[in-house]
């Protein structure tokens, strides 16, 4: 059983229905024991990092998230679950990120339009497992204004806008994505496919 | 690098498609999701579903439209037509679309654009700007066109962007059915206008008016319906013309 995180931050039905498709076995939970017993996490989102984490705490979740991926549980952070894994983020000043991953949440400058909106291409750095079958260079749809800054060695890929950002991070059980596999036609269910694979 | 994007529109009516139902070998051609899977195969970047339901009691349809579609097409899915408050945004996106456009509402109650990307985030607010040409400049009509409402277009542009609009869907309502091709300065006035992306819509009739759109216009998708519905193109032959002609495209 994957667990798919709710936070009450809305919609989680894309995420939902693209497992769905690739017939996953899947839970919609914020309860820990069900975070807990899952053999998998999904940290979905949409909205502001301020509001999210907000949320998270308020369920009473931070804890458990930080334990089962401590623990070695696989994790999926898709967009405002890649940002949640950092420290801060410049979209809430003052509001503690997961603390997860070393490193910030940035704001694209003005020299480019914002938010990033449309399918933009992803530079794999090494060969991420969860990338097999998936060419180099291929297109994901991306849609964000803040972008993630690591400040430890855990870049999975790398996307040009306006210059190189991480839109993808690894480091061992935690991967997370600032593009959005779920819309992301064959090729994103194929990375959800991989991911459901590595939890296998 | 960011590719320009090509959004084939779907109009809806009482739940089924309504125009262009010429995709050949269609089992059920007013069938949305049908509709909308022949469209995923061409690449096109995203769909726009317009309900065009006259009636208020039938707009729970497009609500339908959009789960159904969501459950069998993976890729971002915009709704608009009718949307008058929070709790039709609210719906639209629990049915699994990525963005709504918001016109007649924005401009008689702007802060409704500010509450609405407040709750749901900049990025599922698209602010769809009707517009006409008026003397030196261009007005904004609302009510699916009927209505002038006095408001010059550019500087409405810039108010729903500072409001917190996440992106633009700009139709110019002289070129609307005509076929002659984008209104190209008026696309490249309010794209330079924003820092926000802006999608050209009204008047394609060629391919090379989708580029003119895009590098003309400095647009970064163009939205169009006729010439897909139709079947005159398919999205994947004016991705290939736009890459042939220098455009950065999904292919």
């Amino acid at each position: 059983m994957i667990a798919i995180v709710d936070y009450g931050m809305g919609n989680l039905r894309s995420v939902t229905n693209a497992f769905a498709r690739l017939g996953a076995s899947i839970v919609v939970t914020r309860e820990k024991r069900v975070i807990e017993e899952a053999r998998a996490i999904v940290l979905p989102g949409v909205g502001a990092f301020g509001k999210c984490m907000e949320n998270l705490r308020g369920f009473d979740l931070l804890d458990v998230l930080r334990e089962q991926t401590s623990k070695g549980k696989p994790y999926l952070g898709i967009c405002l679950g890649l940002q949640m894994l950092f420290e801060s983020s410049e979209e809430a000043p003052g509001v503690e990120g997961l603390g997860l991953v070393k490193g910030c949440v940035k704001r694209f400058k003005n020299d480019v339009k914002v938010p990033h909106m449309g399918w933009n291409q992803v530079e794999q750095c090494a060969a991420p497992q969860i990338f097999k079958g998936i060419s180099q260079g291929e297109y994901f749809y991306f849609v964000h204004s803040f972008y993630a800054a690591p400040a430890e060695d855990v870049i999975a890929s790398r996307t040009d806008y306006g210059s190189p950002f991480a839109s993808s991070i690894e480091r061992g059980n935690i991967f997370a994505c600032q593009f959005h596999p779920e819309k992301s036609q064959k090729v994103g269910l194929r990375l959800l496919q991989n991911f459901v694979n590595l939890c296998a | 690098m960011l590719t320009k994007r090509i959004i084939p529109c779907l109009d809806v009516m009482e739940g089924r498609v309504v125009k262009g139902m010429n995709f050949v070998n269609l089992v059920d051609a007013g069938d949305p999701v049908v509709n909308a899977k022949a469209y995923e195969k061409q690449l096109a970047d995203e769909l726009c579903f317009l309900d065009i339901t006259a009636s208020h009691e039938q707009r729970r349809t497009i609500l339908n439209v959009i789960e159904g579609v969501a459950r069998e097409v993976f890729m971002p899915l915009t709704a608009g037509g009718g949307i008058r408050g929070l709790q039709d945004i609210r719906d639209v996106l629990l049915a699994g679309a990525d963005k709504v456009t918001i016109n007649t509402a924005a401009i008689e109650r702007p802060e409704i654009v500010r509450e609405a990307s407040d709750m749901f985030g900049s990025q599922c607010i698209c602010i769809a700007i009707d517009a006409k040409r008026s003397g030196s400049g261009f007005e904004v009509y609302t009510y699916g066109g009927r209505k002038p409402t006095g408001v010059e277009a550019i500087g409405w542009a810039k108010k729903v962007e500072e409001l917190g609009a996440g992106e633009i869907l700009l139709t110019s309502m002289d070129r609307d059915g005509t076929k002659i091709g984008y209104d190209i300065p008026l696309t490249r006035a309010i794209s330079e206008a924003v820092n926000i992306p802006v999608i050209a819509s009204g008047g394609v009739g060629t391919l090379e008016h989708l580029y003119e759109g895009l590098v003309d216009g400095k647009a970064d998708a163009v939205l169009a319906a006729s010439i897909f519905h139709y079947r005159e193109f398919t999205v994947m032959e004016a991705k290939e013309y736009l890459r042939g002609r220098g455009v950065a495209v999904r292919l």
